[in-house]
């Protein structure tokens, strides 16, 4: 298991009132997602256990993108990684901070 | 003038030869070593019906148990190389030359053979491109060909699965050529005549239906949800846009995606009823729920499918069927349809280079092309305009007078940026060119040229290369939607956000498309179950399907 972290400065808050959300599932070549309101609101922490070893430069460029292109500020997001393709990992934390800005049903 | 007729009098002396092995025009199994030897001649030029489904499998394996003493340096002019005996042939020293268009299953086989000098390679054709070669300067002198059943004097019907016969056989046996078929059984009265007898010289009685690829059926249950996002992407951002009526779709999990969801994102969409109401297409059992929720008007088939048999004959309002309620599927005629009535093709590859060429060899794999290239490519004899071709001609040259100006067809590339075992699927060199060297060819086997293609899809984004005014937007386009692939990791970040201004690169968040929604509950059938539900029981899963 290889664990990665990143704290960077985020251009946009997530909206939204939900404390937190999950996406996915831990599975070979998918991941879990976890995401909650606890970081200042211009920053995203994101930290990575993961099963696939040596794609750090790939996680820093997806967790850079996703926090420029996406309203990622004052999320803490926790990734378990069964060795996901970077497609389904740069989905599934589209689809994290879009369940995190739905209200709570 | 006494040397006119000598094809003729070559086809009387192998119809003798052939004749003392047979009763009438049938000839027994067990005679079908001696048979085969005693009509074909060492250098004939063979077409041995390798369809893209249907297989003269008997045929195939009798040709392959020639001793090469009697019959060698054959030259097989076939569309599909598809079974193992189709390379036995040149293991063994039978055959020597091959022209081909599609080799799928032996793809490996194919290429292994290929360095190993057991094949000399004429050429990689499109479907149409060799059918048409048929009729100018690779006229078979004997087809082996494959139907269903026969009557005693020859007529045959070949069922669903008509394909490519009618045009081997009118390329054969109109120009002194012999025509052998196999069919499973020889009956008093054929259900409908696909061929007509007087066309048929021989026929065997198999007594087992001849072998068919089941190349189309896709499980939904493998659909990924980023296939799911990328269908979206085209429904919203081409499909919807350009309006696309008339169309073909490609083999593969993304267009097995795209048809699930027109029943449920593109209803909600509003766009029933203005895309996807005419195909050129095989019965894809993914299409049963867009059929079933009357989104499709009309289907023309190349072949046909495993189990899609009662369906499609209980929807003879959507496809083309005979008197006896089957299937009419004709491959050189839908190709044409696909080539000059349908504004859009829309596919899957395994590489795009940086100027857009694309292709399906890799240095250890050649699969061939089938009809892609074909529909793939914009057709320059066409003249009858349609909305999505004057929009396209017009996004690639604004600045000329409408009515001079061509119109374009929609070419589509579609495609998750890692293939299959993480392969990227954008490339700086493609491996054709490797290949190309290798073998010493004068072409590299690119599947759609750059020139061709229009569009790029990913789940990164659409990029138009329609509008692209340069070679370097051209690049910074297909960058743009390479996603994390070294070629779109290496991207001019800035050049490329300036493309998306300009509209020339469309993200998910662009088209309004949610994430959320990439979900495969969006899928209007999520396993092949659903799909036979979807039909009312008439769709039969072959069992190698079934897994309930």
């Amino acid at each position: 298991m290889e664990k990665l972290s990143f704290r960077l400065t985020a251009p946009r808050c997530a909206s939204g009132t939900r404390t937190q959300a999950i996406v996915g599932v831990v599975a070979s070549g998918n991941l879990e997602v976890l995401l909650e309101r606890v970081s200042p609101a211009d920053m995203c922490t994101i930290d990575i256990a993961t099963a696939a070893h040596g794609f750090g430069t790939v996680w820093d460029a997806v967790v850079r993108d996703f926090v420029a292109r996406r309203s990622a500020g004052g999320l803490r997001i926790s990734i378990n990684d069964g060795g996901a393709r970077p497609d389904t990992v740069a989905l599934r934390l589209a689809q994290g901070v879009r369940k995190i800005e739905e209200p709570e049903r | 003038m006494s040397d006119w007729g000598m094809q003729k009098a070559a086809l009387a002396e192998r119809l003798t030869a052939g004749g003392q092995h047979a009763e009438g025009k049938t000839v027994p199994i067990a005679n079908l070593p001696a048979f085969l030897r005693a009509v074909i001649r060492s250098g004939d030029r063979v077409c041995l019906e390798g369809d893209n489904q249907k297989q003269a499998d008997i045929l195939a394996s009798a040709l392959a148990n020639l001793d090469p003493q009697d019959v060698h340096d054959l030259h097989m002019v076939q569309s599909g190389v598809v079974l193992p005996a189709h390379l036995d042939i040149f293991d063994k020293g039978i055959a020597r030359r091959l022209d081909f268009s599609y080799s799928g299953p032996q793809a490996a086989r194919i290429a292994r053979m290929l360095f190993g000098r057991k094949i000399e390679l004429g050429a990689v054709h499109t479907y149409l491109e060799l059918f048409a070669r048929y009729f100018i300067d690779l006229t078979p002198n004997v087809a082996l060909i494959a139907a269903v059943s026969a009557d005693k004097d020859g007529n045959l019907y070949t069922g669903p699965n008509t394909e490519d016969t009618p045009t081997v056989v009118e390329a054969t046996s109109y120009k002194n050529g012999l025509v052998v078929a196999q069919v499973t059984e020889i009956v008093d009265k054929v259900p409908r005549v696909d061929i007509p007898g007087d066309l048929v010289h021989f026929v065997v009685e198999a007594g087992r239906p001849f072998y068919v690829e089941p190349l189309f059926t896709r499980d939904p249950a493998a659909i990924t949800e980023t296939q799911i996002l990328t269908a979206m992407l085209a429904i919203k951002g081409i499909y919807a846009p350009y309006g696309v009526r008339r169309l073909n779709h490609g083999i593969g999990f993304n267009t097995a995606a795209i048809e699930l969801l027109l029943p449920t994102y593109g209803e909600r969409l509003g766009l029933k009823g203005k895309i996807c109401t005419h195909f050129a297409l095989n019965p894809h059992p993914t299409i049963i729920p867009a059929i079933e929720s009357g989104w499709v008007d009309q289907i023309h088939c190349f072949g046909s499918e495993v189990g899609m048999e009662d369906y499609v004959a209980a929807r003879s309002d959507v496809f083309f069927t005979g008197p006896d309620g089957s299937l009419r599927s004709n491959r050189a005629f839908c190709q044409t349809a696909g080539l000059y009535a349908c504004d859009m093709f829309i596919g899957s590859t395994l590489q795009i280079d940086l100027e857009g060429h694309s292709s399906t060899v890799t240095t250890s794999r050649i699969a061939g092309f089938g009809g892609a290239p074909n529909m793939g490519s914009d057709p320059r004899g066409r003249r009858h305009p349609s909305e999505p071709w004057l929009k396209a001609g017009a996004e690639a040259d604004p600045d000329s007078n409408a009515a001079l100006r061509r119109g374009r067809k929609l070419v589509v590339q579609i495609g998750e940026t890692f293939g299959e075992r993480n392969a990227p699927l954008f490339v700086e060199r493609l491996d054709a060119l490797d290949l190309a060297r290798e073998l010493k060819l004068d072409l590299a086997p690119v599947m759609v040229y750059s020139d061709d293609v229009t569009h790029i899809v990913t789940e990164e984004g659409i990029a138009n290369l329609l509008m692209c005014r340069s070679k370097d937007e051209r690049e910074q386009a297909i960058r743009g939607v390479a996603g994390y692939t070294d070629i779109g990791r290496a991207r001019d970040a800035k050049l490329v956000e300036q493309l998306r201004q300009r509209g020339v690169i469309q993200r998910p968040e662009d088209l309004g498309i949610d994430p959320l929604d990439a979900d495969r509950r969006l899928l209007a059938a999520r396993s092949i179950k659903d799909l036979m539900l979807a039909s009312g029981g008439l769709y039969r899963p072959p069992s190698r399907f079934r897994n309930w």
